[in-house]
């Protein structure tokens, strides 16, 4: 089985490329015994939002979402 | 000759002035945190400011005024990066991508080291809006080596791809992913010490 360092390389490429279907398979699987690495990957989704901080709160509308 | 006061056009024109100077600290923060120099954030907020009072007619309200105007700021940024990568002002990337701060976390079987387990941040929106996260985050950022915090900051602040990241920074796309993967898993332990730490003291 795919071992928790490797994982979280998994997790962190998931939010800069989409992972090949071996690669999710494999992620999702380790996720669901792991539980160490599910508060791994909600912490880098939530490092991936910190642009949030900066959006403007008058805008109604906000650029395309460029991400994924 | 007509009286500026009731044109609306200029009415209009002189609430996104206001707008601007509403909006200047945040642009300020932004260019600190991917710049990390006071000075150069400071010259590239100045310069996107003067930027957008220029252009202020071609602002077509598609988008919102400030998302328009951190656009500019954005470009402005990149503009910097690749003036200082040209002057061979980055510093090399061979100091800084050790090993060791990632393999303290993780056993040598690949599962993580008892005292490095990732815990619960609670509820990501309430995270997001917890200045005590910020400060450490801040702190956090600083704390990582200047080459990593780049590319993290292009990715995550500016919404660089990591392909576009590659042609600014001259470097791989693995490359890339690699340091990504350590700029995350530096700060989730750096963020976790300072905040949770403390917050449960
Ligand atoms: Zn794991």
């Amino acid at each position: 089985m795919m071992m928790c360092k490797r994982a979280t390389e998994l997790m962190s490429q998931r939010l800069d490329r989409p992972l090949r279907w071996q690669e999710r398979l494999s992620l999702r699987f380790h996720l669901t015994l792991c539980s160490a690495c599910q508060q791994c990957d909600r912490q880098f989704q939530l490092l991936h939002r910190i642009h949030e901080r900066f959006d403007a709160p008058h805008d109604s509308t906000r650029e395309g979402d460029r991400r994924d | 000759m007509p009286d500026a006061a009731h044109d609306p056009a200029s009415q209009e024109q002189q609430a996104r002035m206001q707008r601007l100077a509403a909006v200047r600290p945040r642009l300020v923060s932004f260019a600190r945190l991917q710049l990390r120099d006071n000075a150069l954030a400071e010259d590239a907020v100045q310069e996107a400011l003067a930027a957008a009072i220029e252009k202020d007619a071609s602002f077509s309200g598609r988008s919102g005024y400030e998302t328009w105007v951190f656009g500019i700021l954005k470009y402005k940024i990149l503009d910097t990066l690749r003036e200082q990568k040209r002057r061979g002002h980055w510093q090399p990337w061979e100091d800084e991508l050790d090993e060791d701060a990632i393999d303290r976390q993780f056993q040598q079987n690949g599962r993580w080291q008892p005292s490095a387990r990732p815990s619960d941040w609670g509820d990501p929106e309430a995270t997001l809006h917890n200045d005590h996260f910020w400060r450490v985050f801040d702190s956090c950022m600083i704390a990582l080596p200047e080459a990593i915090a780049r590319v993290f900051t292009l990715r995550e602040l500016m919404g660089l791809s990591t392909d576009e990241i590659c042609q600014i920074a001259e470097i791989k796309e693995n490359n890339c992913w690699v340091i990504l993967h350590r700029a995350r898993l530096r700060l989730r332990e750096c963020v976790e010490k300072g905040w949770l730490a403390e917050d449960k003291s």
